[in-house]
């Protein structure tokens, strides 16, 4: 115990350093993430503008982080008069990012 | 042409006041022009570190709004006829300050001196991109301490996407000065060292400000420390860094002030 800490009183500086370099190696990989958002957000109501004209803030994306998989979140209101034909007044799609495989049955549902 | 400097942290209560104020004076002691800019709208405090508290008749808010031309906001030192002082509003808040109005004080700053400091407010927010947004050169100031090494990395970024130098696709030119450094407590390995916190910020150097009584000292009179007591440690150390700043090469060293054996075995037990 007075070895352990005797050493943690010694190496302060250097654990200092280490907690440091983990936390901000970990920060940095997410500065780029906000961006990624804005730029799909962008890029997904440019496309869907061109089929129907939706109001901004009635498109939500997130960009969730779990283990080992990003889920990327799409949650879409659209306007009555557009859905008409549809006979849907809402359409909600949620893609995996990283699995493929997941992605025709949400077609489905969704369509 | 002028250059416009931002001193700046993210973390509060790291020495971006006392640094500004310090360096504006060493650069002033050079014959150039100065003035030193506070942007902490609310919570100014530049002015009271200069010692130009009870001399302020109108703000940077007042110029920015067109109440006030830049000459009547601006006070002359009395020390030191090249140095100058733009205080910032201590009543109003920094949704006042609009971007527009800020660029064209800062077009004028740069027709009338050799030197712009912009006093950074504490903080990632409004105030801090608007002090960072027109500067050419940024001083990062770091405690060599966990949380203000972590803070100074998110203002790096910012300094890297949020100024108008970057958003040109140019280089923000930074700087960083490690202050209240205790050699010793490094040397013990009880504190970050120098390197430790140039590896993980990877900016340059700009200098060490040594832990001194003399700083506390110099802004309880309210006069910078680089004018108060010019051979000081932490003076020595900001007078360096302003001929660093001019372009010069200097070894970088550790300013000390000399200790008497007592004085050493004194602060030794205290620590």
């Amino acid at each position: 115990m007075t070895l352990l800490g005797l050493f943690n009183k010694r190496a302060s500086g250097s654990v200092a350093r280490e907690r440091l370099q983990l936390i901000l190696a970990h920060e940095r990989s997410e500065t780029g993430q906000p961006d990624l958002v804005i730029t799909l957000r962008e890029e997904i109501l440019a496309v869907i503008a061109k089929h129907v004209s939706v109001e901004r803030d009635k498109v939500k994306i997130t960009l969730e982080r779990g283990e080992g998989v990003s889920t990327l979140g799409l949650d879409i209101e659209l306007p009555l008069t557009a859905a008409k034909g549809r006979n849907e007044v809402r359409t909600e799609t949620r893609a995996d990012a990283k699995s493929e495989k997941a992605m025709p049955e949400k077609r489905k549902q969704a369509a | 042409m002028a250059k416009v400097l931002v001193v700046t942290s993210g973390k509060g209560g790291v020495g971006k006041t006392t640094t500004t104020a310090a360096l504006g004076a060493a650069i002033a002691q050079g014959g150039q022009s100065v003035c030193v800019v506070d942007f902490d709208v609310g919570l100014r405090n530049l002015d009271l570190v200069m010692g130009a508290e009870r001399r302020v008749v109108y703000d940077l808010i007042n110029v920015v709004n067109g109440d006030a031309k830049l000459n009547q906001a601006v006070i002359r030192d009395k020390r030191l006829e090249t140095l100058h002082l733009l205080p910032a509003s201590q009543t109003r808040d920094k949704d006042a300050l609009t971007d527009e109005g800020v660029a064209r004080v800062m077009e004028e700053l740069r027709e009338k001196f050799d030197w712009v400091i912009c006093d950074s407010p504490a903080g990632i927010e409004r105030g801090a991109q608007l002090a960072m947004r027109h500067a050419d050169v940024a001083v990062v100031v770091t405690n060599p301490e966990v949380s203000s090494v972590r803070d100074s990395d998110r203002i790096i970024g910012l300094l890297d996407s949020k100024t108008v130098k970057a958003e040109r696709g140019e280089n923000m030119d930074k700087h960083l000065i490690l202050t209240r450094y205790d050699p010793s407590r490094a040397d013990r390995g009880d504190m970050l060292k120098v390197e430790d916190v140039l590896e993980i910020l990877s900016i340059p150097l700009l200098a060490i400000i040594p832990e001194s009584q003399e700083v506390l000292r110099a802004s309880n009179v309210g006069c910078p420390v680089t004018l108060n007591n010019p051979l000081c440690a932490p003076a020595r150390a900001y007078t360096d860094a302003v001929r660093r700043l001019k372009g010069e090469t200097l070894p970088m060293t550790m300013p000390t002030d000399r200790k008497s054996f007592l004085d050493k075995l004194f602060l030794r037990r205290a620590a």
